[in-house]
Order: structure tokens, then C-alpha cells, then sequence
């Protein structure tokens, strides 16, 4: 492969990295498998888009997609928790809303942002230049998100949370409202997700109502590529893991390109990679006690 | 320190499954009394430690703690004046989370949490004093993470935990039924040594007629969701197991016997 396309995959990878730790946060910590991803991270990118076009501060925009998108989780959370309807059910439905949303927030399906300032020209303007300018961003961008993470999961409220995806009961008889962590967790996955959504959209130079289908499945390869080639050991490595599993994604997904898959079957490798992860411990086992039968006899 | 006035618990109102728990319980705890709860499977033991705890409303009713009315609050509203220790081993601890940050959780039961680092300095070394209490070693794996512990070893974090922030009543519900007898053993022996250190006030669920006895100060007997009998100090000090048995067939005119009874003693 080219230098120049193994650049730009890593900065794919860094960029949607910031996606798939929202998705580890919920799937991992907080053992929710949480659907909105797929509407959240449009959400932001419509949000940033529309606020763009309209003239205001990317950066304003950005942080404002990264609220309206911790909105979405919380709205998800809401339908877990107090309607009582099933975790992949919740976000299934706010991720079909969120569809129509996308499309009244943006007024049409598709809007570009070439020729507008966004934050990564503003990076040239602070001298910030050259091919590296947008990879670096990302990669500070997402260290410094990692390091937060990593953070709060270690303070008080980042603990209750973590002992909310482990064992309710308990940590409910401790005196924490697992509703509300559950609701917390929601926000914080879903602005992680809508903030990635909205960087995409700069660094690409469109939103695009569609841009979100498959965008769980990218960030639970993304988690579980991570778990299998890293460690998940304790979360400061979990939490690497995921990025170095976000970026062996995109080296995957760019390599499938190069074997002359097409880009509309990408859905389908993205699919098998994570089969291929979820299933390799069972396949594993399978392979072994076969081994094992035949040695016997 | 802990009334409880005509608790009255139905499951499945309505239904042909319909099961009163609990019909209409009085008691009264002083602060310091350590009761023993004896009584068939079914009879509304655990039903009567989950109404305190408020893991579930109860149908009729109050329960006051320590001169606050809980009978409304949802269970982590009132988690900061109980501890408590469930039958499975499993239940009390977060297995993916490490010793530390599992007690640093019990630490600050019931109060507000914020963006407080969980585990610091001066907690550690604090961690380690309690640690050491349990004489297993655990004060120097800190930062293992619970689910590599035994049951024993987790039933006791458990107590620790359950005690580590001194709450106004302990709740054990048969917190040893599901260890083997030794470590069963140490567990009761280290429960003693916690509820004496604390001066808790303790509710004790027990299948072990004379456990029951032995320890604490009053033993209460449920059957069919009532309390039908209630021994205090001194007419315990000189009770055995056949009295206590006499006693149940005497009021209730049939015998107490259950296979996990028959086998506990
Ligand atoms: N969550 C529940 N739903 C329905 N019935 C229950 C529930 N918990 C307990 N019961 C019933 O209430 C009665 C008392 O149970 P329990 O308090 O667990 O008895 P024990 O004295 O053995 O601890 C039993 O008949 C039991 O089947
Ligand atoms: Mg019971």
C-alpha cells in the first residue's frame, strides 16, 4: 500500500476512534448494548453541518453537536428507565427518530462543507499546516479524550457507573440510582459519538443523512479488534486498545479496498471481521476439542 | 433504632398466584441487638430484609430507621443507613472491578458521588488496615480483581464492605449457607468480630438452629409470614435446639422441619 493511503486510513482511524470509545463505554462498561450509535453520530454531523452553513463558529458547532448528541443518549436512557423498554429496543427507536431529525435539521440529505471554514482550516490559520495537520489534530484530540475517560472512570461517579454495567443490586444497596448512571453513561457514549460524527463531517467536507448505517458495527469491530489483538486487561489499556483496534479497522477495511472489494461491500466485511472476532474464541474451542478427540483415539 | 409496624408484603396481588410474604409484622430493634431469624423455607425471611432494605415497596405499613420513615424510599435512598450481605457470593461485590475500588465504592455508601479520584492515597493504606482484618492476605492484592477471589474470600470483602461505612443496621441474609463449613466457620467468626468492633444492630437470617442461639442477643422464628416466636436474653442463654423445636410444635401445632434444617444440625 501507498504511504499516502495508510496515512489516511490512520487518520480514518483516529477520527472514528472517538466513535468506538462511545461504543466501548456503553457495550463495555456499561454492558448496554446501545443502538443509538447509528443516529447519534448523522446527529452530530447534521448539527455541525447545518451551524456551519449557517455561519456559526465551527468550534461552537462541534461542541454543540457534541451536547445535542449527549441529549440523544439521554433520551434513549429515558425509554430504558423509566418506560421500562429493553436496552436494544430504546436505542433502536431513538435511532429511527433521529433519522427524520437528521433530515428537519439539515433540510435536505446531503450538505457540503467545501469552501467553508471548519475546524480543521482553522488549524491552518493557527499555523498548524501541511498533510500532517489533520492526523495530529486527531490523534491529540483522541489522546486527550482517552485520558478523560480513563479519568472519570476512575472518580467516585466513574465507578458507580462501572459497578452499574457490572452488578446492579449491589451497587444499588451501596446507594447509587442505576437509572440515573445508566442514563450518564448513555449521554457520555452518544456526545463521544455525535463529537466523532461532526469531525468526519469537517474532515470529509460533507454531512450526509445516511452516514451512519453500519456505524455500531464499526465501533463494536473496532472494541473487539482491540480486546483480541491488545489487552483489556485494566481500562488505561482497554481504552488504547479500542483506538489501536479503531485504526487495525480502517488498515483492514482500506486492504479490502486494495483486494478490489468494492466500497458498497464494506458493510459485509465489517460484518465477517466481527463474526470472525466474537466467533474466534468458540471456533477456537471447537478446533481444539477436535484435535483433542481425534488424538485420543 | 429499627420498628417495623404492620409490614405487609403481597406478591402477585390479584393473581392466582397471589402469596402474602408478609402478614402484618411488628418489630423492634434496640440500637445494639444482634437478632437471630430462624424459620422454614418460605417463611418470609428474606422477604422481611428486602422490605427493610427497600429492595421492593411494601403493601401496608412503615419502617422507621433510626427515627427516619423509609417505608416510601426506593432502596439507594436508604442505603446509606443499611449494610447488607446476600446469600450468593456473587451479589455483594463488582467482579470486573478490583479489591480497592470495590471497597472505595462501600466507602462512600449512601453519600453523594462525585468527581473524586476513588481510590487515593489514604484510602489505600486505610483499605489495607480493614484488609488485614479478615487475616486472608487480601490487604496485598489490592488491585486484583474480585472475580478472581474465592466465595469465602468475596463473603468476607462483602462484610467489609457491607461495614467499612458504619451503617445503623446490618442485614446477613444466610450469608454463609452457600460456603463450606470451614470457611462458613471463619465468616461467622469474623462476623462476630466486625458487629463487636462496630456495636452494630444486625438482623441475622440463619438455617443453623444452633447458630441461631449462640449468637447475637434474641432469636425471632418466622412461619408464613409471621413472627411466631421471639426469644430474648436471658430466657435464650439456657435454650437448646430441642427446645427451640418444642416451642414452634407447642405453638404451632405441627413440626418445624425442613430438609435444610433437618441437615443443619
Ligand atoms: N420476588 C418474588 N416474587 C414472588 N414471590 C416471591 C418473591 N420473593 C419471595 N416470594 C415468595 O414469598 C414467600 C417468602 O419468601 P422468602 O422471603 O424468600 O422466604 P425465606 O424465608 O425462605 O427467605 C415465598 O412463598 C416465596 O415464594
Ligand atoms: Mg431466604
Amino acid at each position: 500500500m501507498a504511504l499516502d493511503v495508510i496515512f489516511s486510513s490512520m487518520e480514518q482511524g483516529l477520527v472514528y476512534g472517538i466513535m468506538a470509545l462511545g461504543v466501548y463505554l456503553t457495550f463495555r462498561i456499561l454492558d448496554f448494548p446501545d443502538l443509538t450509535v447509528d443516529g447519534s453520530f448523522p446527529l452530530g454531523a447534521a448539527v455541525t453541518a447545518k451551524l456551519i452553513v449557517s455561519g456559526v463558529d465551527p468550534v461552537l458547532a462541534t461542541l454543540v453537536a457534541i451536547v445535542i448528541g449527549a441529549l440523544a443518549g439521554v433520551i434513549t436512557g429515558l425509554l430504558n428507565t423509566k418506560l421500562k423498554i429493553t436496552g436494544l429496543l430504546s436505542g433502536i427507536l431513538t435511532m429511527t427518530a433521529l433519522y427524520s431529525i437528521n433530515l428537519r435539521i439539515m433540510g435536505r440529505a446531503n450538505i457540503p462543507l467545501l469552501n467553508q471554514e471548519t475546524i480543521l482550516t482553522k488549524l491552518k490559520a493557527i499555523g498548524l499546516n501541511g498533510e500532517w495537520q489533520a492526523g495530529i489534530f486527531f490523534l491529540v484530540l483522541i489522546l486527550a479524550l482517552k485520558f478523560l475517560v480513563d479519568w472519570f472512570l476512575h472518580t467516585e461517579l466513574g465507578l458507580a457507573l462501572r459497578a452499574t454495567g457490572d452488578n446492579k443490586q449491589m451497587i444499588r444497596s451501596l446507594g447509587v440510582n442505576t437509572d440515573f448512571m445508566i442514563i450518564l453513561g448513555l449521554a457520555l457514549s452518544n456526545s463521544l459519538v455525535a463529537l466523532s460524527g461532526s469531525l468526519v463531517a469537517q474532515y470529509q467536507g460533507f454531512a450526509d443523512v445516511g452516514m451512519g448505517i453500519g456505524m455500531i458495527i464499526i465501533g463494536l469491530a473496532s472494541v473487539i479488534i482491540g480486546e483480541v489483538v491488545f489487552s483489556d486487561r485494566i481500562i488505561t489499556l482497554a481504552t488504547i486498545s479500542v483506538i489501536g483496534g479503531s485504526l487495525l479497522y480502517r488498515l483492514a477495511i482500506t486492504a479490502a479496498l486494495r483486494l478490489g472489494f468494492a466500497p458498497t461491500d464494506l458493510k459485509i466485511v465489517t460484518a465477517l471481521l466481527v463474526v470472525i472476532a466474537l466467533g474466534a474464541p468458540t471456533l477456537k474451542k471447537e478446533l481444539d476439542f477436535s484435535f483433542l478427540s481425534k488424538s485420543s483415539t | 433504632m429499627l420498628r417495623l409496624k404492620g409490614v405487609r408484603k403481597v406478591f402477585n396481588q390479584g393473581t392466582i398466584n397471589e402469596n402474602i410474604a408478609l402478614k402484618g409484622l411488628d418489630l423492634e430493634l434496640a440500637t445494639g441487638d444482634f437478632v437471630t431469624i430462624i424459620g422454614s423455607n418460605g417463611a418470609g425471611k428474606s422477604t422481611l430484609l428486602n422490605s427493610i432494605a427497600g429492595s421492593f415497596g411494601i403493601d401496608a405499613g412503615k419502617i422507621v430507621i433510626d427515627e427516619l420513615d423509609v417505608t416510601g424510599k426506593p432502596d439507594y435512598k436508604r442505603a446509606g443507613l443499611i449494610g447488607r450481605v446476600f446469600q450468593d457470593p456473587l451479589q455483594g461485590t463488582a467482579a470486573s472491578m478490583t479489591i480497592e475500588e470495590n471497597l472505595a465504592m462501600a466507602a462512600v455508601r449512601g453519600k453523594k458521588r462525585g468527581l473524586k479520584i476513588g481510590v487515593n492515597k489514604e484510602r489505600r493504606a486505610e483499605f489495607k488496615e480493614y484488609l488485614s482484618l479478615l487475616g486472608l492476605g487480601l490487604e496485598d492484592r489490592l488491585t486484583d480483581k474480585v472475580g478472581l477471589l474465592s466465595g469465602g474470600q468475596r463473603q468476607s470483602l462483602t462484610l467489609l464492605m457491607a461495614t467499612i461505612a458504619k451503617p445503623k443496621v446490618l442485614l446477613l441474609d444466610e450469608h454463609t449457607a452457600a460456603l463450606d463449613p470451614k470457611t462458613a466457620e471463619q465468616v461467622i467468626q469474623l462476623t462476630k468480630k466486625i458487629v463487636v468492633k462496630n456495636n452494630l444492630t444486625v438482623l441475622m437470617v440463619t438455617h443453623d438452629l444452633n447458630q441461631a442461639l449462640n449468637m447475637g442477643n434474641r432469636t425471632i422464628m418466622m412461619d408464613s409470614g409471621e413472627i411466631v416466636l421471639d426469644i430474648k436474653n436471658p430466657a435464650r442463654k439456657h435454650m437448646t435446639v430441642d427446645d427451640l423445636l418444642d416451642k414452634f410444635a407447642q405453638k404451632k401445632g405441627k413440626e418445624l422441619m425442613n430438609d435444610r434444617i433437618l441437615l443443619a444440625q
